[in-house]
This record gives C-alpha cells, structure tokens and sequence, in this order.
C-alpha cells in the first residue's frame, strides 16, 4: 500500500529525514517512535504533503502512485488522512459543513456524486457514536475552544467519515488524559478492518496499550534504527531511549 | 485651447445660478444654511493628502475630472433588472442621480408609522423638524465635502418615525447612478429622525450603471431620541470608475441603540465617514464594517465614536479582505470626554492581504480624557493562514476552495449581523462569488 525509499526531507537549510526505508501493507498498523527532535512528525507531515518541508530525495508510493507529485487535497482525495497533532481552529466553517465539502471533494476527484442531505447525515450520525461526539460540538466552528480531548476526537471522527485507507496518527495522544486517550483509541480500534492502515506516530508507549501495532519503528537523527514488534514498544517504555542512542551513535 | 477644469468653480457656479430659481425659498432659513455651507466649502476647498485625515486618500483624480453636476434621470424598469436584490420586501425607494423615482418605488409604511418622503417634500410638510435637525450634526465646519453636500442638500429621503413606533418593515433606500452617457455627480442628502421609544431598520444601497465615471457624494444624518433603536445598513457595489465620498451621522439620545454596518463589494474609490456622537448616557453603539476591493479599488473607512456623556458602550468591528493591488485605509478614532466616566468602547479592525500587491493602511486614534473607563484596540493585517488552508487541504478540499471557504468564514462574522434577510442573502452570495467560491 505503501512503500517509502530513501526518504530524505529537509525544512531550509536543515536535514531532518535522512533516508526513511517503510513499507505499510494493507491492514497493518506501525507504530513509529523516537525521542524528541528525531523527525517523527516530519515524516507524517511529509506523507501528507506539507509545504514546508523540501523533499531532497528518495520516493513514495502509495498504491502504486507517486505521492511526492500529488498536492494534500490529491492525496488526501487517494485516500490518506492526517490526525493533527495540533489540530486547527477555524473560525466561522462549522465542523459539519467542513466535511461535507471535504467529503464532497473526495468524491468528485473519485468520479462519485456528491452525497446526499440525507445519506450524509446518516453517515454522521453512525459515525459520531465511534467517537462519542456531541452533535452540539459539530454545528460550532471548527475546533474553535474545544479542548485538548474534543479536538483529538474530532480528528478521528473526521477521520471516521472520509474513510481513508492510510491514517496517519501525529501524537494524537498528546495533551490527552487517560479516559479520553481510550476513547480516541477505540474510535481508530473501530476503523480497523482488515484492509485499512495505520501509521502511529507517538513517543510514548501508553497509546500503544490501546491501539496494539503490527510493527514498531525507531526513528533517531532522521533514520529508522530499529524495527520490531509490539515487544520493542514495552522495552522502550522500560528502558527509555537512551540505551538506542548510545547503540546508533556509537556506530558513528 | 482647453483650461483645465475648475471643478470647485463649476459647484459653485452651479449653486449661484440654482439659486436664481428658488424665488421666496431662497429666504428660508434651509437655504440660509446652505449659503453658510457654501461659504465654508469655498473657505475650505478640496482637501489634499497633506491634511491628516486625507493622508492616503487623495481627491487629485476626482477634482480633475469633469462631470455633468445636474444629470438627468431617464431610466425604465428593464434598465434596473441586472441590480436587483432578489427578494429584497419592504419600503423600497429608487433615486436614479439624485432623482426620486416614485413609479419605480414601493411604500407600504403607514404614515403614522413613519414617514418616508423625499428631502425636499419633507421641508415642505415639517419645515420646523427639518430645522431643528437638518445640519446639526454632520461637521460643514471642517469637512468640505459635507459643506458641499450641505449646500447642495435637495435630493434624498427624509424618514421620521413617530414616538414608540417600532417599524418592522425596512427602509431601502437605492441610489443609482446613471452613467451610461456621461460622467454624473450626484450629491444626495438623507434626515433620519427617530423618535423616543420607536424603532426602525434602514439600508442604503448603492449601485452605478454604465461606463462612465460618477461621483457621489452622500451625508445621512440620524437623529435618535430616547431609547430609540436605529439599524443603519450601507451597501456599495459601483463600479470601478466611481468615486463615492459618504458620511453617515449618528446622534443619540439617553438610551439609544444603534447598530451600523457598512459593507463596501465594489467601489473605484471610496471615502466611508462614520461619525457617533454620544449625546446621552447609556447609549448602545455597534459599528461593524466589511470592505473586498479587487484590482486597483480603493476604500477607505474613517470611524469616530464620541463618547461624550457617561455609561455608554461602544463596540467596533472592521474587517478587509484586499485582493490584486488595491488599498484600504482604516482610521478609528475614539474619544472619550472628561465627562464620559464608565464608558466601555471596543474597537478592532483585521484584514487579510489575498495578494502581495495590496496595501492596508491602518490607524487606531484614542483619546480618554476620563479615568474609570473600558477601552481596547487592535489592529491585523496578515496573510491568509497557511496552516488552516494546509488542514482544509488535507482532507481533500483543493487549495482555492479551501481559500474561498476561509474568506467567507472570515466575512461571516460582520455578514451573519445583517437583519434583513434579503441583503443579507444577497451578499453571501456577492462575497462567495467574489472570493471565488462559486
């Protein structure tokens, strides 16, 4: 489904990613972690086409087409989705108006009809109940005061109603407290089917006890520098970072 | 060989010879006062960009221009279909350069509701209340342009809502100018007095036809009585050769509420002065603004709210989304008397630069002479927010769509105050066509 070679993206004068190798095959969910600053949420910014990061090599492909030469909207539109880590306050676009244009969207790059009144709101109704979201926070600007919780659930309510095939999860457990940290992990448990991926960007492993990974990377300095099962999580969680560094930088 | 045209020599001229027509009237005191204008206006001449309040608006373009200053006004019914408002109900008046169209308008107001006549036809019937209001208000002491539209006051509404009425059905006024065959310089005059306890919703329209440039130059003065609610909408949509100076006085009373919104769509170049004084205490003020200039537009809003009495509160909101090269000047000025203690006034003005080429030239101006006070200001001027259009993006709406949708959620807020539904129908619909939406 996806398959990144040698990616290499720098933002200015700095390199960040260093050669990412990856590949994500259908239904699968990674777990990608890493200490502060190792460029975690670089790459899921990269994969969804953030302007401000200049891919300086290497390729990306998703479903047998090039995702470097697609804008956000396309590749949004192919069908991969990123949870903000901070997700955006949008004054005076209401979250429900929002996706229908969003959905609408998607649909005409697809070759579909736009979705009906009717076959719209069934579908927000069916899919508030993953997340547990209020009717009253979706007729409200678009993340305008909710807080930390509500936005991550929006996120993967949203998520929800465009059914991607790759979500991308940026820290989607950060600023959040365990009762809304399961929530949110239900909701994505949810929305794995078998043919739907997951990459999960994280750096701490308490996301992982919710949302189980296949795999689980180590981003540090720009590369992955070890790869492993859902053991390698609890090791980290164990033992910290450091004993990886130590591990890569002596190599250097 | 050609001289170059004396515009301020032709308008007074013009007034000389008018006057040889008025026989008896032109012993009125109305007219009086129009000879006083004229006088100031001759004293003070058009300002240029070295006088403070005209610094980023220059008149050098509209003075040299030459304009037929007594236009004509033949229009039919078909000529108008392409500046309807759709659904637009209610008391409906056409003034075509200056002139009132009564076969074009519709009254359905009661007049013991309120009164809607034409400037002239309300001296006519209420000389003592024109007298009493008429250029009390608006500054001919140091404005030129109200000098000389006072001196010229003849064509407009005069509207006055009698004592405790509240008069649901609005008030739209459309003026139109005409210049599908010359150049036209309109000079129009509008009384608004709005008794004790009564209430009334009234809107300007604007609009021009043909090619040719034309020139307005407009004063609304309100008079609002005790507790008087008063709902003053100005609408511009002309074209790219118009100029249009205007000045919307509001005068209150104890207990007053206003509410003044004005939206500028299109206009060549526009001088917008809002002035509130604040002649009783615990009056209500809401200035709201809206301005979308595209290519070489230039609008200019100047605001003045006049705390002059006590327990009053004042809120403002401007808000400018510049496209290509044009330029908007925002100035906002704010006193508050000695006198005025326990004043609340607000002001805040943001605008989005839609392209590297345009200019907003912003001046926030508060003058607080009295210590227990709320007073705030902030001005914006920014790009378009990358990461709320990279969002949008990323769930699949395309770059320019996601652009459109966040300039009419920007404009909503001033938009979404409007209370009379078709104008406001109307310029959701103008704003998404012209930020792209549709």
């Amino acid at each position: 489904m996806l398959k990144i070679e040698n990616l290499q993206a720098s933002i200015g004068e700095k390199q960040i990613l260093k050669g990412i190798n990856l590949e994500v095959k259908p239904g699968e969910v990674h777990a990608i972690m890493g200490p502060n600053g190792s460029g975690k949420s670089t790459l899921a910014s990269v994969l969804a086409g953030r302007e401000d990061y200049d891919v300086t090599g290497g390729s990306v492909l998703f479903e047998g087409k090039d995702l470097l030469e697609l804008a956000p909207e396309e590749r949004a539109a192919e069908g991969i989705f990123l949870a903000f880590q901070y997700p955006v306050e949008i004054p005076g676009v209401s979250t429900t108006n929002f996706l229908k244009t969003a959905l609408n969207e998607i649909r005409k790059y697809q070759g579909q009809e736009s979705l009906d009144a009717v076959s719209f709101l069934k579908r927000m109704k069916e899919k508030m109940k993953l997340v547990n979201i209020d009717q009253s926070l979706l007729s409200r600007s678009l993340n305008e005061g909710f807080s930390g919780g509500e936005k991550k659930r929006n996120e993967v309510f949203q998520m929800a109603m465009l059914e991607p095939k790759l979500g991308i999860l940026d820290e989607t457990d950060s600023g959040l407290d365990i009762d809304a940290l399961r929530i949110v992990a239900e909701g994505v448990n949810t929305l794995r089917d078998g043919e739907r991926s997951f990459i999960v960007v994280t750096h701490y492993q308490r996301l992982l006890d919710y949302i189980v990974p296949d795999f689980v990377h180590v981003l540090y300095k720009g590369r992955i520098v070890k790869s492993g099962t859902k053991e390698l999580a609890l090791e980290l969680e164990e033992k910290g970072y450091d004993w990886i560094k130590a591990e890569v930088d002596a190599l250097v | 060989m050609t001289t170059p045209i004396d515009f301020k020599a032709q308008l007074i001229a013009e007034f000389q010879l008018n006057e040889t027509r008025l026989n008896g009237e032109s012993r009125s005191s109305l007219h009086q006062r129009r000879r006083l204008a004229l006088s100031r206006f001759e004293q003070l001449g058009f300002p240029t960009i070295r006088h403070e309040e005209w610094k980023y608006s220059n008149v050098k373009n509209l003075v040299s221009q030459e304009f037929n200053i007594t236009p004509s006004a033949e229009i039919s019914h078909e000529d108008l279909t392409s500046l309807e408002i759709p659904n637009l109900a209610g008391n409906i008046l056409y003034f075509i350069n200056g002139q009132y169209q009564p076969q074009l308008s519709t009254i359905v107001s009661p007049a013991d509701e309120v009164e809607i006549l034409t400037f002239t036809e309300g001296y006519k019937k209420y000389p003592a209340l024109v007298e009493e209001h008429f250029a009390k208000y608006a500054d001919d002491l140091n404005d030129a342009f109200t000098a000389l539209n006072t001196a010229f006051a003849q064509y407009g509404a005069f509207i006055h809502v009698t004592k405790g009425k509240v008069v649901e059905t609005p008030i739209i006024l459309r003026f139109i100018s005409d210049a599908r065959t010359e150049n036209v310089a309109v000079q129009l005059r509008n009384l608004v007095i709005v008794e004790e306890h009564a209430s009334v919703k009234v809107a300007e329209s604007f609009r021009t036809i043909g090619d040719f440039s034309s020139f307005t130059n407009t004063v609304t003065e309100a008079f609002l009585g005790k507790e008087a609610n008063y709902d003053h909408y100005k609408v511009q949509d002309e074209s790219e050769k118009a100029f249009h100076i205007g000045t919307t006085q509001v005068h209150h009373s104890d207990k007053a509420l206003s509410y003044d919104t004005t939206v500028t769509l299109n206009g060549g170049w526009v001088r917008n002065n809002l002035n509130l004084v604040m002649g009783g205490e615990y009056v209500e003020a809401h200035l709201t603004g809206l301005y979308l200039p595209n290519g070489k537009q230039h609008i200019d809003n100047h605001t003045l709210v006049d705390h002059a009495m006590p327990n009053s509160y004042s809120n403002e909101l401007y808000k400018g989304i510049m496209f290509d090269k044009s330029t908007g000047v925002f100035n906002g000025k704010i006193f508050v008397r000695e006198d005025a203690q326990k004043t609340n006034a607000y002001q805040s003005c943001k605008n989005v630069l839609a392209s590297p080429d345009a200019t907003m030239n912003t001046k926030p101006q508060l003058e607080i002479y009295a210590d227990d006070v709320k007073c705030s200001h902030g001005t914006t001027t920014g790009q378009m927010d990358e990461e709320a259009l990279f969002y949008l993006q990323s769930r699949g709406i395309p770059k320019d769509k996601g652009r459109a949708l966040l300039m009419l959620a920007f404009a909503e807020d001033v938009v979404e105050k409007i209370k009379i539904p078709a104008i406001r129908e109307y310029l959701e619909s103008a704003i998404a066509k012209k930020v792209g939406e549709v």
